[in-house]
């Protein structure tokens, strides 16, 4: 039951094979076990998944579950949930049990999912190794040593190690995709607008987005399809029609399903850069690809190069915004004393934030500040144009882009966590998806040194969620990469 | 560009963090690092390109002005570090 998929796990409670009790409780004993030398999750919610799974039972045995209804999943702890501790990785929320569900957490228990608890991740979402949480660092399940990736590495070593069959987790410049290539798992980040961002807590509001982690794009395409959604209470959610984001996973029609998919391969991706163990991961999965009927053509992305950079602005500007909540009056850490008004907040931030947060937020503080406007968030928002156009120019190729995830397997806790500028870099084939809102998924294609797994990455024109899923899944009926366990 | 030391503390000011002595110079080297790398910018030429805050260009949705909220306050209080009668409690700002 372990490792089984969300369609076997769907059909062992119809089948009262198993209870959701049951289910859930194998779930967290192997949580308890694993969990200290993972350290994927801050709160483990025993209690309320065990509720939650009584009443999946109930609604199992009255004949009204949905897909989802009495399967386990774990919540990235950015997203808000009744009752339950949500710290956002930070000291400044380690007291904040949040009065209110993120809309992903209401639809999700709506549909009767069992949350088992919430996992760890870079504080405020803003990291690419999971060493920037006040909770500690996250272990990669293939190796104790190294880093799972970041931001949401809590969530993906969870579904790595099995601790979690799937889980939610949040995607600003790579934060889904990244960790979901360094475990060897399966993640999606939607469309910008796709998933609501109401109680996902704010980093950079133009970028963040929610996406799904899970073993495979099949078990992805459906926990995607439950989170997504119009809702009015996220100013920039998109107000679409429902989709089945699963309705391209199907069996293989016959040898060659991806007849016809064309798929760019960005001459700025195979560049310099790469280690050699991901390319040569990345190149036996795209002569896969071919053998299952894809073609590749070679397309550019000119403006590439200035992701990074743009995003350095546009995230840090947002954040220094967003973060300014955090004041130590309405909610979070206050510090224990204070002269006045003044000392309370410039305490209570100092205390409360890690080093990087504080970071960000002096760079956004310094390019907002009077007179530097135009010359980096202006121009950052103009790149991020020229970005979004080189795109489309690419899809008037190609039906989807394919190249690496990251240019490395993950790297050795510590070995960047005193170099910012190298941490950043390590998101380059990433942040530019985020830049353009496009949907981007990570798949993984083999092993690098070490036995570490390598991701490949998918990424679609707008809202074509559903093809590069289905894409993935034809991928994984032929192959068996991400049916591999760390030991 | 180069950030000199009384910039940081500026900044710092602005956004109410207070920065340890100590942790001045280590705080201005790293980010002149991360400067360093938002320079490569400013070599693009972006004349006549429209600046991008939402990818689908999508119009601010409008609604009626009305209370559509229901009152949580002591919901929403119970997470303060300070209240008294429904209020925040924060140190008198006006003598």
């Amino acid at each position: 039951m372990i490792h089984a998929s969300l369609t076997e796990l769907r059909a062992a409670l119809d089948a009262k094979r198993i209870s959701s009790v049951e289910l859930a409780t194998l779930f967290l004993d192997r949580i308890e076990q694993q969990n200290p030398a993972l350290n994927a999750f801050i709160t483990v919610n025993r209690d309320g998944a065990l509720a939650a799974a009584r009443a999946a039972d109930a609604r199992i045995a009255a004949g009204n579950a949905g897909p989802l209804t009495g399967i386990p999943l774990a919540h990235k702890d950015v997203f808000c949930t009744e009752g339950v501790l949500t710290t956002c990785g930070s000291k400044m929320l380690s007291n904040f049990v949040s009065p209110y569900d993120a809309h992903v957490v209401a639809l999700l228990k709506a549909a009767g999912a069992v949350n088992l608890g919430k996992t760890n991740m870079d504080e405020f979402a803003m990291g690419s190794s999971n060493e920037n949480s006040h909770y500690g660092p996250v272990k990669n399940p293939w190796d104790a040593t190294r880093i799972p990736g970041g931001s949401s590495g809590g969530s993906a070593a969870a579904v790595a190690a099995r601790l979690a069959p799937i889980a939610t987790g949040t995607d600003t410049g790579g934060s889904v995709r990244q960790p979901a290539g360094h475990t060897g798992i399966t993640g999606i980040k939607p469309t910008y607008g796709v998933v609501s961002r109401y109680g996902m807590i704010a980093y950079a509001s133009s970028l963040d987005q929610g996406g799904a982690f899970g073993a495979s794009a099949a078990d992805c395409a459906q926990l995607l399809t439950a989170m997504a959604g119009f809702d009015a209470r996220d100013s920039t959610s998109l107000e679409r029609p429902a989709e089945d984001y699963a309705r391209e996973i199907a069996a293989p029609a016959n040898d060659k399903p991806l007849a016809g998919l064309r798929i760019g391969l960005p001459r700025e991706f195979f560049a310099e850069g790469m280690a050699e163990d991901v390319r040569t991961a990345v190149d036996a999965a795209l002569d896969e690809y071919r053998k299952l009927g894809a073609t590749t053509v070679e397309v550019s992305l000119p403006n590439a190069k200035l992701a990074i950079p743009a995003y350095y602005v546009i995230a840090p500007a947002e954040a220094s915004s967003n973060l300014s909540r955090f004041d130590g009056v309405r909610y979070g850490h206050r510090a224990a004393e204070y002269r006045d008004l003044a000392e309370m907040y410039a305490k209570s931030r100092a205390e409360g934030f890690g080093a990087e947060v504080k970071r960000r937020i002096l760079v956004g503080t310094y390019v907002l500040s009077h007179g530097y406007y135009d010359a980096y968030y202006l121009q950052a928002q103009k790149l991020r144009r020229l970005i979004a156009q080189d795109f489309q120019a690419a899809f008037a190729q190609c039906d989807v882009i394919a190249g690496p995830t990251s240019p490395t397997t993950a790297w050795a806790i510590g070995e960047k966590a005193d170099d910012p500028v190298q941490m950043y870099l390590s998101d380059i084939y990433t942040i530019a998806v985020n830049l353009a809102g496009l949907p981007g998924l990570s798949h993984p294609c083999g092993f690098g040194g070490g036995n570490l797994p390598v991701g490949l990455q998918l990424i679609g024109d707008y809202f074509s969620e559903a093809r590069l899923l289905g894409t993935a899944h034809q991928y994984q009926q032929a192959t068996d990469w991400h049916l591999r366990r760390p030991a | 560009m180069s950030l000199t030391t009384e910039q940081v503390l500026r900044i710092a000011g602005l956004a109410r963090i207070a920065l340890a002595d100590g942790d001045v110079e280590a705080t201005r080297a790293k980010l002149n690092g991360i400067f360093g790398l938002i320079e490569q910018m400013q070599a693009v030429d972006t004349s006549g390109v429209e600046p991008m805050s939402h990818p689908q260009d999508v119009a601010q949705r409008l609604r009626a002005d009305v209370a559509t909220e229901p009152d949580r306050r002591e919901a929403f209080q119970r997470v303060a570090p300070q209240t008294e009668a429904g209020l925040y409690l924060v140190p008198k700002v006006i003598e």
